[in-house]
């Protein structure tokens, strides 16, 4: 005994052994991303799968260059183009079920619209006639989120409210590269993998964040490594892969489904246009960067795996050409017609009740609107009771 | 039971309670009577909150629906808003006033908005109850009062209760609110106490209706939250002086009652808006200004404020300078009656 145990003095006893409740081992993703086309593993794929995954990557291509050219007849106010990406929004939408939920970014129009949303109702943001042109309830898709990553913790709290009600519903939320650096994307993926809540987060990294690259972004060896400190998998795919982005998503989304908590995935994919038409890509990329990609086209890989299983020939790819067609030519001729547009809509929706003020401040519009001749579609004044009691 | 009858059988089962046992009682019958009813936060829990407002909920109703999140307070508040998405109506606690502010970005991009960007298809039944204010002797960051900035943001609702049995009614009717409620519950008075009974069916009031705590006719003293129990001191302090104030309580900032309190200010013709939180770009300069608008002809003097200075939140030490005591407003009252004599 020493001299100081022998006199009472506190000694600490060691604390007890800090325990790893997880092995990361199976949560780390793989090194390389996961890949299905142009490997064996696409002999496993169902044909009717890559089939219904082909006509989408072509309409979505499609609804990408004519949401474009819309905003250069001033019909959008803007479009974050998913050129490029569209095996992550197609593939995204594909794996939920009906009674699942999307929660989309901004660039994300074409998932939405993939989910089974008007194209024009998917617009109605970007257009810029209201925020949000849809009923989200009815199509289990959140808005689209400018703030970045902040939808991410609404799909956490939705997917678990779902689960204590009983309800075996999963959630899906897309988020881009430079999203992952915001406190929100933090927290989400914290709350979710406590509450080992049913949500998929997918990451389509694009390489850019408006003009900042990956490696000003994060020291991370990967995205998709942020997973494992918060105790969820980790997984890495080929983004503009469609059959591995599905299977993934699929694998994720049913882990989630059966109460095996949350998971994320990285989609390594690349931004083939501009930010949106208000950037210049020339001041951040070179053109050899962007025609590399061009070989990488989720089109393209797809269009050459069918192609060489025999899957694909001259008349389908013009069916899905034909369709994508048609889509545009609807979409073009809806979004070239002005929206009807109510002024007195500004007062509609702040509350469920009508305050005093705004009742004043929206008496105040009428005034001068009818000093105007303006017209007001349905001629009440923004402070009908029942229209607001929603 | 008659009015009088119920009133009889309430005041003899009236015992002594705070206005923290009030809110907590109000969180444990919201709770009780809607399933849809969660309450989430830090320490929510076994510990019942840092100021014990949730005492017991857990315990009663189960983790679900009284839940201990991760310390994350956009995290909190995005997933109450996920939760709100999906039919819930959750009651969150922020710890303390200037722990809120990690989740601004919440409130005022989606909690606030999300009923108007979806054009009424999603409202956001949300509580946030935010303890604020100073005079506890709180160390730095405990003690902001930081209703301003609730106010500025169009879609939320901004309510403060001052007595006990608001402090109930209040929360009951937030809960019950179809749209975002910032409740802003006054620190210093977790612990006041009244009479009341919490066995009686207590009435809820509505939102956005102020209440003339005493009448008076020389001058009115607007206020709300912590700063009421001063300005009842200062109103009673004032009788020696001759003068008979009258104290409106607006318990509800948005919506703003502008009929209670431009009917008072006709009355008295004289107003001193008070408050703990700055003055510069604060609630009075606000205030001020409704009154002016509505009751010029019948002011005799200008809307005076009296608000604690244009500074952080001073030290414990020095609070008691800072804060709006009876003195001060006296002062402004005797200013009010200057500008009336000349
Ligand atoms: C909170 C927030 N900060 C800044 C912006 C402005 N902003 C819009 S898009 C963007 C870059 C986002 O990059 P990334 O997350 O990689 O998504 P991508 O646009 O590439 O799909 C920025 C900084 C924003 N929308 N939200």
């Amino acid at each position: 005994m020493t001299v100081m145990e022998q006199r009472g003095v506190y000694r600490p006893t060691p604390p007890p052994a800090w325990q790893l409740r997880t092995d990361p081992a199976p949560l780390l993703p793989d090194a390389e991303p996961y890949r299905v086309l142009g490997t064996e593993a696409a002999g496993k794929a169902d044909e009717e799968l890559l089939g219904r995954l082909y006509a989408q990557l072509v309409r979505g291509r499609r609804y990408n260059t004519q949401a474009t050219a819309l905003t250069k007849q001033g019909r959008l106010a803007v479009y974050p183009s998913s050129t490029g990406q569209e095996a992550c929004e197609v593939a995204a939408a594909l794996v939920l079920e009906e009674r699942d939920w999307l929660f989309p970014s901004y660039r994300d129009t074409l998932a939405a619209v993939a989910r089974g949303l008007d194209p024009v109702q998917a617009l109605t943001l970007l257009r810029g006639d209201w925020h949000t042109g849809y009923d989200p309830r009815e199509y289990r898709i959140a808005p689209l989120c400018t703030p970045l990553a902040t939808q991410l913790p609404h799909a956490v709290g939705l997917a678990h409210a779902a689960r204590l009600k009983g309800d075996d519903v999963v959630a899906l939320a897309m988020v881009g590269d430079g999203g992952t650096s915001e406190g929100d994307f933090h927290e989400a993926l914290n709350f979710a993998a406590v509450w080992q809540a049913p949500v998929v987060f997918l990451v389509q990294n694009n390489g850019f964040a408006i003009s900042v690259p990956l490696d000003k972004q994060t020291a991370a060896p990967s995205l998709a490594h942020k997973a494992v400190g918060y105790g969820m998998p980790g997984r890495l795919v080929d983004g503009n892969d469609a059959a591995a982005v599905h299977e993934v998503l699929s694998e994720a989304v049913s882990r989630a489904r059966e109460g095996g908590g949350p998971t994320l995935v990285e989609a390594v994919t690349y931004r083939m246009e501009a930010h949106t038409n208000a950037d210049d890509a020339t001041r951040y990329r070179g053109d050899a960067e962007v025609e590399a990609w061009r070989a990488h086209d989720p089109i393209v890989l797809l269009e050459r795996e069918l192609t060489e299983r025999g899957l694909l020939d001259e008349d389908r790819m013009r069916a899905a050409r034909d369709d994508a067609e048609a889509m545009a030519a609807d979409l073009r001729g809806r979004m070239n017609q002005d929206p009807d547009l109510d002024p007195m809509d500004l007062f509609r929706h702040v509350y469920a009740e009508q305050t005093t003020q705004l009742r004043e401040q929206a008496a105040q519009l009428r005034a001068e609107l009818e000093a105007s001749n303006e017209e007001h579609t349905d001629g009440t004044d923004g402070t009908d009771g029942e229209e607001n009691a929603r | 039971m008659s009015t009088v009858a119920a009133e009889r059988a309430t005041k003899k089962a009236a015992k002594p309670a705070t206005m923290a046992q009030a809110l907590g009682r109000a969180l444990r019958d919201s709770l009780a009577e809607d399933p849809a009813v969660h309450v989430l936060g830090e320490d929510v829990g076994a510990l019942g909150g840092v100021f014990r407002v949730t005492d017991g909920l857990t315990k009663e109703f189960g983790e679900d629906r009284c839940t201990d999140t991760p310390l994350a307070e956009a995290g909190i508040l995005g997933t109450a808003v996920g939760m709100a998405m999906y039919g819930l109506r959750p009651v969150v606690e922020m710890q303390f006033d200037a722990f809120a502010y990690p989740a601004f970005e919440q409130l005022i991009s989606h909690v606030a908005r999300m009923r108007n960007r979806t054009r009424g298809a999603m409202p956001m039944p949300i509580t946030v109850r935010v303890p604020y204010g100073g005079g506890i002797g709180g160390v730095e960051h405990h003690s902001d009062s930081s209703e301003a900035y609730y106010m500025a943001t169009p879609g939320l609702h901004v309510v403060t209760p001052a007595t006990v049995a608001d402090a109930y009614g209040l929360l009951r009717a937030s809960i019950a609110s179809d749209d975002p409620v910032v409740f802003l519950e006054p620190k210093r008075l977790y612990w006041s106490k009244a009479d009341w009974n919490p066995d009686a069916p207590q009435a809820v009031e509505p939102i956005g209706k102020a209440v003339v705590r005493r009448t008076g006719r020389s001058a009115t003293l607007l206020t709300y939250g912590p700063s009421v129990p001063v300005c009842m001191e200062a109103a009673e302090a004032a009788v020696a002086e001759g003068w008979d104030l009258e104290v409106v309580d607006l318990r509800s900032l948005v919506p703003f009652d502008d009929e209670t309190v431009a009917a008072s200010v006709r009355r008295t013709g004289r107003a001193v808006v008070v408050h703990e939180s700055g003055g510069f770009g604060g609630p009075g300069g606000e205030i001020a200004a409704r009154v002016t608008e509505r009751c010029f002809h019948h002011l005799e003097a200008p809307v005076l404020r009296v608000a604690g200075f244009d500074i952080p939140y001073p030290p414990p030490m020095l609070e008691r300078h800072h804060l709006p005591g009876v003195d001060r407003i006296l002062d402004a009252v005797a200013r009010l009656q200057w500008e009336a004599d000349n």
